[in-house]
């Protein structure tokens, strides 16, 4: 194993630069280092002027996220060795604004989000539901929804979607993810509303199923799945509404 | 909050290739090109059975044209590449349970293979018998 490998670091200073530009760094090559352990090591022995996101180093807190080698991978999941001889190229997630060096500007996902209301949506018929009481749930019913419960927000599904890079009016793979963790719990009443938003042609209809988002998502939540599920449920609503008598629907 | 100078990239316009995987999904959505003209290909050939036997001569005889050929062979390509791409997807489309647990995905890609061997041994019995 070599000692030392490069690492090939997209620049952009948003006081003097007028697109990014590339820098270049060699770090100890460590079985046990990650691209983000090479960037920190940058950082504090190299170039302090480096900016990049991070926080938990374990794959849970989803900052880090950065294209390597030009693939959508959590920093602190991927491993140097695995880009031996090198150099790795490191670049900030594609599709979103560079605010400075390898640190995006995630305001669209932020605005986005609450839309598609993520979060438990009582009954509206009238029964109001105590704070301290607890919701019981059967561990089939647990299991109905905890894949897509997983999702970190780390922004790799977007940064690998084509569809969100070409149209960023699309409410994109996460956001839709969560919306069915939320629709498949038992205690949640709020499909309705939340079909409401999906079903206009930036909501599940923009996504073409290129299935990237699946592929890079590191916590295995298949938001392809998510959006291919909601466009069938988005249709039999459609049909229903066609055929059925208003109070049946 | 301060106002940011932000870097826009531009998604180049050969975007498709710069993955295997964008570009087997763009021949996957081209393929449907391809899927339409077999079924205008069948209804031209229904509609020459159906008027005479000179129409249905006629059929063959532009069918066999060597442009028609190569249409129907890439034709035939880009169908089997939509088909088995499709199947492949479904069980991510499809959350199928049975008897309360979920269908493996093989299992429903298994199915659609099933599918398309009984429907095609259908076909070549209806036209060789």
């Amino acid at each position: 194993m070599a000692e030392r490998i490069g690492l090939r670091v997209s620049r952009y200073r948003p006081d003097t630069d007028s697109e990014p530009h590339w820098s270049e760094y060699e770090v100890p090559l460590r079985k046990e280092w990650t691209v983000l352990d090479g960037l920190n090591h940058v950082k504090n022995e190299i170039d302090t002027t480096l900016s990049f996101r991070w926080s938990c180093r374990m794959g849970i807190c989803g900052s880090c996220g950065m294209n390597v080698d030009g693939e959508p991978k959590l920093s602190c999941g991927t491993f140097l060795t695995d880009y031996e001889p090198g150099p790795i190229t490191v670049e900030p997630l594609a599709n979103f604004p560079v605010v400075r060096d390898l640190v995006v500007d995630l305001s669209d996902f932020m605005a986005k989000l609450p839309r598609v209301k993520p979060w438990i949506i009582h009954p509206d018929d009238g029964r109001t539901v105590e704070p301290d009481v607890e919701y019981l749930q059967t561990p089939e019913e647990l299991e109905a929804y905890k894949q897509f419960s997983m999702c970190i927000n780390c922004m790799l599904c977007y940064s690998a979607c084509p569809v969100y890079g070409l149209d960023p009016e699309f409410i994109g793979p996460a956001a839709i993810a969560l919306a069915e963790r939320y629709d498949l719990d038992s205690r949640d009443h709020g499909q309705r509303l939340r079909l409401d938003v999906l079903i206009e042609h930036e909501g599940v209809w923009g996504c073409t199923f290129v299935g990237e988002c699946t592929r890079v998502c590191p916590k295995h939540v298949d938001p392809a799945s998510a959006i291919q599920r909601y466009k069938l449920k988005a249709a039999l609503q459609t049909v229903k509404a066609f055929l059925l008598p208003r109070g049946a629907r | 909050m301060t106002d940011l100078r932000l870097y826009r990239p531009r998604v180049s316009t050969w975007w498709w290739t710069r993955k295997r995987s964008y570009l087997l999904f763009v021949l996957r959505e081209l393929s449907s090109i391809f899927i339409a003209w077999f079924v205008v290909y069948l209804l031209l050939f229904v509609r020459a059975v159906g008027q005479s036997e000179a129409a249905y001569q006629r059929f063959l005889d532009w069918a066999s044209a060597p442009w028609v050929t190569v249409l129907n062979v890439v034709g035939l390509v880009f169908v089997l590449l939509h088909t088995v791409t499709w199947f492949n997807l479904t069980p991510q489309a499809m959350a199928v349970r049975m008897a309360g647990r979920p269908v493996p995905a093989f299992h429903i890609v298994a199915g659609q293979y099933t599918g398309l061997v009984v429907v095609s041994g259908f076909v070549i019995w209806l036209v060789t018998r």
